[in-house]
């Protein structure tokens, strides 16, 4: 593994050694720095742009008094229960519209009027039906996940070859069967595309729904600091927030990998 | 019966059943039924929609009727606050979309091409991506307060990380050999940009774009109701604190049909500007 003309080769099973990351991540330094030398010489407002020291110190205050874990914990868990529905009815769905015409021509309408509707439109109309409590949160990101993981399950389902269908079902397996063995597989790819995005916009209308109308979660909170004026701890919550949403996306991209390792290429 | 046989064995190439002739093509497609279905499936559930309401299946205030929320629609045209509040929810979003397009794309194309460019944005995109953008919303109003400009830079910021990703991958897997073909001609470098780069990335880059739009709809309705003036987001979420579900759902029915042509805008521009690429053609 030495240095050859070809190229450093890297080490296997890790995609880059420790130099490498951290050459790779150091803009995000020269930014921290920016942001410090913002703050120290006076240009920007203290208020404005907290030192990111200050914002450091209250996010471990937030840690440790449970503030954060407690609201994250409810908002996490708000969304996974709406994003687990919209994922099963909506791979569900998608299956049925593959198979059966009637399904595609009942359901293709609606897929088509609400598809590009902006989501958060509905935060108003849940708040009318469910209030203000976690139901409505849990239905809003049902309704917003579905679409997404609906369109793509019927899009890969539509395109399996149709070569493995004839093949499955002359080596004798029932319509269930073939489309649990053969068609369910063959739409994983996009399945799980479809799934990705809608944990994007799980995370959006989670956070977005929290703003406009909860009494916990971390949508919440970061905007009662924001409107009690304890700005670093706002910026903490929202760095915090958005680590956990890029963080929950690199999980799910290897968990995809994992999936689809049987893939070729 | 006699008959018959004696036909049949006088002229045994004589069809004994009418065969139905060839038929000509036939004047209604199989696509025009699958329409005709569709749109009788979106006709029934107004109905539905309507008369459950009315006869009071559903709660009107949970549902109330079709012709109730279009008549609230067509008073509102009448007053013109709909069409200020379309205007301005799609003046934000556009513009902050534009925005985030015109600084996306060259960001795009210049990490594809500069080595220096790609170490200092690389980290951010890939970081900025996945991230819900919405939760710094309060960043933005605490720097630049709550009127339009924060509106639209929260756009612009949401839509800018779709837009760059897509074109820096658009960018950066071109096929070689145009490229050298352009160089061999004498192409110099802002005419392979303008030429071949950026044709070449096109597809990508617009599709970077049809996932920005829809993710700055989403932004600025969800900014017009945290921030309030006017605005479909805004209206609507006041008519929601009103407890005026009929208002809640005049600003719905706006927005799916905001979001439907938007949307399908963008598609026939995506059409337009491709048209000479392979995937028009199919």
């Amino acid at each position: 593994m030495s240095d050859t003309l070809a190229g450093r080769r890297r080490p296997p099973g890790f995609g880059y050694t420790l130099i490498e990351l951290a050459f790779r991540f150091s803009p995000l330094l020269l930014l921290a720095f920016f942001w410090e030398f913002l703050g120290l010489s006076g240009i920007v407002s203290q208020q404005m742009l907290p030192g990111l020291g200050e914002v450091f110190s209250a996010f471990v205050q937030m840690l440790v008094n449970g503030d954060l874990l407690y609201n994250t914990a409810r908002s996490v868990s708000r969304a996974a229960g709406g994003l687990a529905a919209a994922v099963i009815v909506g791979v569900v769905v998608g299956l049925m519209m593959a198979q059966f015409r009637i399904a595609r021509l009942l359901v293709n309408p609606i897929v088509q009027i609400f598809y590009p509707m902006p989501k958060s439109a509905l935060i108003p109309v849940v708040m009318i039906w469910l209030g203000l409590g976690d139901s409505s949160k849990i239905l809003l990101i049902f309704l917003g996940c579905l679409l997404p993981v609906v369109v793509g399950t019927y899009n890969g389902a539509r395109g399996v070859n149709p070569f493995l269908l004839w093949s499955a079902a002359s080596l004798g397996a029932s319509r269930f069967d073939v489309l649990r063995e053969v068609v369910l597989r063959g739409a994983m790819p996009d399945i799980i595309n479809g799934c990705r995005t809608a944990l994007a916009f799980s995370f959006i209308l989670m956070v977005s729904s929290e703003f406009v109308i909860a009494t916990d979660g971390v949508g919440f909170m970061i905007s009662s600091l924001g409107d009690g004026g304890q700005y670093p701890a706002m910026f903490a919550a929202i760095f915090f927030v958005a680590g956990i949403g890029f963080g929950a996306d690199r999980l799910y991209a290897m968990f995809a990998r994992r999936s689809l390792r049987w893939r070729e290429a | 019966m006699m008959n018959m046989a004696q036909a049949r064995h006088i002229a045994p190439n004589m069809p004994t059943r009418k065969v139905p002739a060839p038929r000509a093509a036939r004047a209604i497609s199989p696509k025009t039924v699958d329409t005709l279905v569709q749109i009788a499936v979106v006709a029934l559930l107004a109905g539905i929609w309507e008369f459950s309401a009315r006869f009071g299946a559903l709660n009107p205030f949970l549902l109330p009727p079709l012709s109730v929320v279009l008549g609230r629609i067509w008073e509102d045209l009448l007053a013109g606050t709909v069409l200020v509040d379309l205007g301005l929810t799609l003046y934000r979003a556009l513009l902050g979309f534009v925005i985030g397009a015109v600084i996306g794309i060259p960001a795009g194309i210049l990490m594809a091409r500069s080595a220096v460019m790609r170490w200092f944005l690389d980290p951010l995109v890939s970081i900025g991506f996945p991230m819900p953008k919405i939760a710094f919303l309060p960043i933005f109003i605490l720097w630049f307060d709550i009127y339009d400009t924060s509106k639209i830079i929260m756009v612009s910021f949401s839509c800018f990380f779709p837009i760059v990703a897509a074109t820096y991958a658009g960018c950066s897997g071109l096929d070689k050999w145009p490229i050298w073909s352009a160089r061999s001609l004498g192409a110099k470098e802002r005419e392979l940009l303008w030429e071949v780069y950026l044709p070449m990335a096109m597809p990508q880059i617009i599709t970077g774009l049809q996932v920005a739009l829809p993710t700055g709809m989403i932004t600025t309705i969800v900014t017009e109701m945290l921030m309030g003036g006017r605005g479909v987001g805004g209206s609507m979420i006041m008519a929601g604190r009103f407890a005026d579900s009929v208002g809640v759902f005049a600003g719905i029915v706006q927005i799916i049909i905001l979001g439907f042509v938007v949307v399908k805008s963008l598609e026939i521009v995506r059409r337009r500007l491709l048209i000479w690429h392979p995937e028009s053609r199919r």
